[in-house]
């Protein structure tokens, strides 16, 4: 058989030549560890709330805490080593945004602090930036329409 | 010089590649290839404040000590041809930019040092006495131009490559006893519809195999003529497929065929 007859066919045979992930082990990673950085978060959440702080008040804290850390272990060059063995465990939650913003501002650091640092932070996390945001908006619009005409949704 | 069969140029008086060198950093130097370096680094910035300006450094370094290998003088290079994946080839064109030479940039990415050697056995077969040809790559300045930051916790698949960090430079040269370049077969760029930047040997596959066919068919050749047949950078899975296609159009080089990039690591 001639792999090349088609693009189609080409398709095919690459995708039965190339090695897929290991999809078992890289999801048991991505759950133990992404379940441990959640865990974290629930000790220092339930810590705050034993020292008297309100719940959204202790929510903020754990947020700036897993960021701050997450964001120190980038600069020590650990994350990333987390990051490939543990995968969208490290990613998803807050860690990885925390990753995704100081890993450019590093490494484009030598391009000076004005056009380096400020210019390029965002390549990575930009675009959860501009739909994040974009999303929230409309859904403020909608809910506010619905709202003041008393109207619920469902 | 002439053109024999589609596409492949035939050299009256091969030029010679007269003397060659090559610099390469830490992780090269610790692969199988390791004492077949000139030189190799301790590490990636090589007293450099950013990558881009260490891999301007390798490739500077290394053509002086192509130059003073082949003991030459620079007087005696009419041309440079040399490249890099940088954008418009700052590595080259800063690295090479006290050397005073006429130079020509090439952009190939893969291909950008045989490109050069193509190029340059033209020049010596019309005109030229010496020419100086090289390249270089740095892994991190690669990946900070075409991926991702290296601090980013990502994984990589299993398909993809990793680029080399290093410098190759060779001289060619009308007089010699060899190595001689006497065939060089340009070829087509040919797209199959890969769109995974990450299974790039994929991509790259057919349009080797294209040229190599095309190369066996213009010489009359076969591939057990040659010691050798070696590709520049498809990786094991591109090598694979490389082999599968050529099996199919009746040429079989599993015997004798290699690629650089299976190799360095």
């Amino acid at each position: 058989m001639d792999p090349l007859e088609s693009k189609k066919t080409y398709q095919d045979y690459v995708n039965k030549k190339s090695p897929n992930s290991k999809i078992v082990k890289n999801c048991f990673n991505a759950f133990w560890v992404g379940g441990l950085i959640c865990t974290i978060g629930q000790i220092i959440f339930n810590i705050c709330k034993e020292r008297g702080f309100d719940t959204q008040t202790s929510s903020t804290i754990v947020s700036i805490l897993l960021i701050g850390i997450s964001a120190f272990l980038t600069g020590l060059n650990l994350f990333n080593k987390i990051g490939k063995f543990a995968g969208a465990g490290s990613l998803i939650p807050i860690t990885g945004f925390a990753n995704s913003i100081v890993s450019p501002a590093m490494e484009y650091k030598s391009e000076g602090y004005v056009m380096g640092v400020g210019g390029k932070m965002f390549t990575v996390a930009g675009p959860v930036l501009v739909f994040g945001i974009s999303t929230s908006i409309l859904v403020g619009i909608v809910f506010l329409i619905f709202n003041t005409q008393n109207i619920t949704l469902v | 010089m002439k053109k024999i069969g589609k596409q492949t140029i035939k050299f009256d008086n091969p030029p010679t590649i007269l003397e060659c060198s090559s610099i390469v950093g830490p992780k090269e130097a610790n692969g199988p290839l390791a004492k077949y370096f000139d030189q190799t680094l301790e590490d990636e910035f090589w007293g450099e404040k950013s990558w881009e300006k260490a891999e301007s450094k390798i490739i500077k370094e290394n053509a002086n000590m192509v130059i003073s290998k082949a003991g030459i003088s620079s007087q005696d290079i009419d041309l440079v041809f040399a490249g890099d994946l940088l954008n418009q080839c700052i590595s080259s064109s800063f690295g090479l930019r006290d050397i005073n030479l006429p130079f020509f940039g090439v952009f190939g990415a893969c291909s950008t040092f045989v490109e050069s050697l193509s190029l340059g056995s033209i020049c010596i077969e019309s005109f030229a006495k010496n020419v100086l040809c090289a390249t270089s790559s740095h892994f991190c300045s690669a990946e900070k131009q075409f991926r991702f930051p290296l601090e980013l916790g990502n994984q990589r698949p299993p398909s993809s490559q990793w680029t080399v960090t290093g410098s190759g430079a060779a001289i060619l040269s009308k007089e010699g006893i060899g190595p001689y370049i006497t065939h060089i077969t340009p070829g087509k760029i040919v797209d199959m519809g890969i769109k995974d930047a990450n299974n790039m040997g994929a991509a790259m596959s057919p349009a080797f195999s294209d040229t190599l066919i095309t190369h066996f068919k213009d010489t009359g050749r076969n591939p057990s003529y040659y010691d050798a047949i070696i590709s520049g950078d498809l990786g094991y899975i591109g090598k694979d497929i490389a082999i599968d296609i050529l099996k199919s159009n009746g040429y079989n080089i599993k015997a004798n065929y290699n690629d650089c990039r299976g190799s360095y690591f």
